[in-house]
């Protein structure tokens, strides 16, 4: 799905005439590469304190780990790669001052495609109000900055819950995620991070050993999905209807997995999952909910088969085969699920009820369904994705779309392996204590949270 | 009638030391002649077949023993068509291949062939099949032009090339076509089978019931999602196009009949009863099976659904009349079960391939007559009766339509499957028969078994 305002305003003429006129101008965004670094730049670390050791300390030390060039003195003159902020011992709002500071005397000289990620502890239920209100603060400070950033940078934030240490194995493993080009079109989003025990984050392989299925998988968004799975070393299940096996069978063959042709709203189809994954390869860990469907209609003019046609594909199987899978203890070895939640279920989308019901469905569920896991020591998670160029986008009609792509702080519509690429890290083993949360995948789109 | 239980003596005779276990299969849905496929070769169809059989299974960058297969109808420039097909699947390129023709037996006797290898330790896997196209089909250009052109070939001055073009008539520039007709009777197949129909006196009631059921059956098998790991959609097509779920008798009765016409005329007697409705329409398809030995089926985490256990070849002499044109499977199913010990009665499952409904029927008639039992096989009396509700029990051709090559791989898989899933209903083992009658006299049996 070719965007060809962002290519127009990035070369030639063209790009000149943009400039002058002040036209918006979304940037080629920074993905990840085998081999490419993991920053564009020096890794700038703020909100510690000189001649103390402290969150700052440790967190300069993991990025130290991972080769990275880390200072914690921003000077004239470095362009910087990445800003990491950490404000986990802030215990008032007015400790803000000086980090916050810091960051908007560095932020001119971000690199195009850098990072800025605040690292902090969630507001809790425990927290004195001068304390709730510092933390809950990051929140509202980040999602502003990163409406700032320019040229493909982006701004995140990893929210520490329960005492987790901001140099534990998930909360390393979300900065990772967030400094990498495998979070792109992830912009202006908090994600909790909680204690667990996991193993260090890596781009060798972190998948290497596992069986995931993914929904879905015959193409767009599920296709990205599976590539980005088997990629990262999963052996990959792609499932999707039988209709679709044509396309099926060429993603499988290319990913070297196995095509499991199969309408995920079958009453059986979770014990149909789980004999295809155990018997051919030995176990089930990643489940991808990612089969879904759209039959928008205005509710006054909404039918009753396009209402239940899109719960029974989006939340209901998934409900089911969850149910199937959690009782037969289907899942094993810190298993993980991923389900396709969309910014429609946050924000709600006119014409989408049925949508936007069954979507936030599944951000229900999710925080349910992570409560069950946890148990046999495993995550569920969502993913949202925002404006992302599909099949089912291109169909939109121009004028529409073009203000969707540009509805958000990235000023264009994201890549399928942009929500690949944040399903695989919630699925990797590092991610372990990342559970129930939703991870919004939309440039930090204008609607919603 | 069924034992539901493999005779004794059986396995140790006649099975060396490893069994060729069917792990499954793949075809594309067939395609009425002209129809999605109009524009695919044999080759895209038989790769597609064995894209979807690798992508089920996971066998990118597997070196099978083998892959055999063929067509039918069989352009020149597909002399190494399973070859070629292979090198453009995601299959090792190191998996050899060859083709095998024996007309709409083709797909059956590759899959014979390919377990013999297998049952003898000569492979440990290989995929059986076969691909046709009708609507694809090659076409030859007449036999006066074609001397014309290879003497001026020959020719070794431009006079001599002059000459040999000189040669050409305009009639000669008339397009061969391929046909299917008996080349020593120059009748059609339905030809043919009409005459062998009007022998046994098979009614046309009877015959459009067969095809009734085929349709009804094939029709709830899609349904009921049979086909889900059997088949995988090709350029569009996700069912096969021939297939009429909502066929009725009355409809069917509607159809004039398209075969025996002159037979009727000059014999006086016997009202013409073939239809299109009860004959497979031309189709285009591809159709392959994977087989293994247990040993690398297991080692491959790959399932089991059944094994070939034995098969038989026969011809029969219809040029002179003697016997009809597609009635060597009668022939070939006695032999067959006398070398196996066991009765016709003795199988759960029944897929006779329906070249007519009528083909069907008069197999069925042959078994129960006395008189040709003993006369024409050998027996001691009839053969005897099926049980018909276990007969075609999810369609045959007349509904799917028959590609000729990709019939046997189609219904191997299915009968695999249908064994499969009722050994695993019952307990115990489950047997199906197999047969394909084809042109030249020919027809293949053979006797599936759950695994």
């Amino acid at each position: 799905m070719a965007d060809r305002y962002l290519t127009a305003v990035n070369s030639g003429v063209t790009k000149t005439v943009a400039k002058k006129l002040g036209l918006p101008r979304p940037a080629h965004l920074r993905r990840y590469r085998a081999g490419d670094p993991l920053v564009p730049g020096p890794v700038l670390v703020l909100g510690g304190k000189p001649g103390v050791p402290d969150a700052a300390d440790d967190v300069a030390h993991a990025l130290l780990g991972w080769d990275l060039d880390v200072r914690q003195n921003a000077d004239a003159d470095t362009r910087w790669g990445a800003i990491v902020v950490v404000l986990t011992e802030i215990t008032s709002p007015a400790d803000l001052s000086g980090p916050v500071m810091d960051l908007g005397g560095a932020l001119r000289r971000l690199l195009p495609g850098g990072r800025v990620v605040t690292v902090s502890r969630a507001a809790g239920d425990d927290d004195s109000p001068t304390l709730a209100a510092a933390r809950e603060g990051v929140d509202g400070f980040l999602r502003s900055v990163a409406k700032e950033l320019r040229a493909g940078a982006t701004g995140n934030g990893v929210q520490l819950t329960d005492g987790a240490a901001p140099d534990s194995p998930s909360a390393l493993a979300a900065l990772r995620f967030f400094l990498s080009g495998r979070s792109a079109f992830v912009d202006g989003q908090l994600l909790e991070v909680g204690p667990a025990e996991a193993p260090a984050a890596t781009d060798d392989s972190p998948l290497a050993g596992r069986v995931a299925v993914v929904t879905g998988g015959a193409r767009g968004i599920g296709a990205s999905i599976a590539r980005t799975l088997a990629r990262d070393g999963a052996t990959v299940v792609v499932v999707d209807v039988p209709a679709a096996g044509e396309a099926l069978a060429k993603v499988a063959n290319e990913i070297r997995g196995t095509a499991l042709q199969l309408d995920v709203t079958a009453p059986d189809a979770g014990a149909r999952i789980l004999e295809h994954a155990r018997s051919r390869h030995g176990g089930l860990h990643v489940l991808v909910h990612n089969a879904g469907i759209l039959r928008d209609k205005l509710l006054a003019n909404m039918s009753p088969d396009k209402w239940d046609a899109v719960i029974a594909v989006n939340l209901l199987a998934q409900l089911r085969i969850n149910d199937y899978l959690l009782g037969a203890n289907g899942l094993s070895d810190a298993p993980r699920i991923v389900s396709l939640a969309s910014t429609s279920g946050i924000a709600g989308n006119r014409g989408q009820t049925n949508y936007g019901y069954s979507k936030a469905g599944v951000i229900g569920h999710t925080r349910a369904t992570a409560r069950l896991l946890r148990e046999v020591g495993g995550t569920a998670n969502a993913v949202a994705p925002g404006f992302i160029e599909t099949d089912m986008t291109a169909s939109i009609p121009f004028a529409a779309r073009e203000v969707a792509r540009r509805a958000s702080s990235l000023q264009q519509g994201g890549q399928p392996v942009d929500v690949a690429e944040a399903i695989a890290f919630l699925a990797s083993p590092a991610a372990a204590g990342v559970s129930g949360q939703v991870l919004r995948v939309c440039g930090q789109n204008l609607v919603g949270r | 009638m069924a034992t539901n239980k493999p005779s004794p003596g059986r396995s140790t005779s006649t099975t060396p030391g490893t069994d060729a276990v069917i792990i499954g299969g793949n075809r594309i849905p067939f395609a009425r002649a002209g129809g999605k496929y109009a524009t695919a070769s044999n080759q895209d169809m038989f790769t597609a077949a064995l894209e979807g059989l690798v992508a089920r299974y996971g066998l990118q960058g597997e070196r099978l023993g083998e892959v055999v297969g063929g067509a039918v109808l069989k352009h020149s420039r597909d002399f190494n068509l399973v070859r070629e097909s292979v090198l453009g699947s995601s299959l090792s390129p190191q998996t050899p291949a060859y083709d095998l023709q024996q007309a709409c037996a083709t797909g059956l006797e590759a899959v014979v062939t390919v377990s013999n290898k297998i049952r003898l330790g000569q492979i440990e896997s290989g995929v059986a099949g076969g691909s046709d196209t009708v609507s694809d089909a090659p076409i030859a250009v007449g036999e006066g032009l074609r001397r014309a052109l290879l003497a001026a070939s020959h020719a070794k001055s431009l006079g001599g090339r002059l000459k040999a073009f000189a040669s050409i008539r305009p009639g000669d520039l008339a397009p061969l076509t391929p046909r299917t007709d008996e080349p020593r009777t120059g009748l059609s197949m339905g030809e043919h089978q009409a005459i062998t129909t009007a022998t046994w006196g098979i009614s046309r009631e009877a015959q459009d019931e067969i095809a009734l059921a085929s349709h009804h059956h094939l029709a709830a098998a899609w349904a009921g999602g049979f086909f889900d790991d059997l088949v995988t959609p090709f350029r569009g097509l996700t069912q096969d196009q021939n297939m009429r779920a909502d066929s009725s008798a009355e409809k069917l009765a509607t159809l004039p009949p398209v075969f025996g016409k002159r037979l009727a005329a000059s014999a006086g007697g016997a009202e013409p009863t073939m239809t299109a409705g009860n004959s497979t329409p031309l189709t285009d398809g591809a159709s392959v099976v994977l087989l293994g030995s247990r040993a690398w089926a297991e080692a491959k985490d790959l399932p089991v659904l059944a094994r070939v256990v034995d098969a038989e070849t026969a011809a029969v002499d219809y040029v002179h009349g003697h016997e009809g044109l597609l009635m060597a499977p009668a022939h070939a199913v006695p032999r067959l079960l006398a070398r196996q010990g066991l009765e016709l009665g003795d199988f759960d499952f029944y897929e006779i391939h329906e070249a007519f409904a009528s083909t069907v029927l008069t197999t069925l008639a042959a078994w129960e007559d006395d008189e040709y039992c003993r006369t024409e096989l050998g027996l001691d009396g009839a053969l005897g009766a099926i049980d018909r509700s276990r007969l075609n029990v999810n369609g045959s051709s007349l509904a799917a339509g028959h590609p000729f090559a990709a019939t046997g791989g189609r219904i191997v898989a299915t009968a695999a499957k249908l064994v499969a899933q009722r050994a695993a209903e019952t307990g115990r083992p489950a047997r199906a028969l197999v047969s394909v009658c084809a042109a030249g006299g020919l027809g293949v049996a053979a006797v599936i078994e759950s695994a």
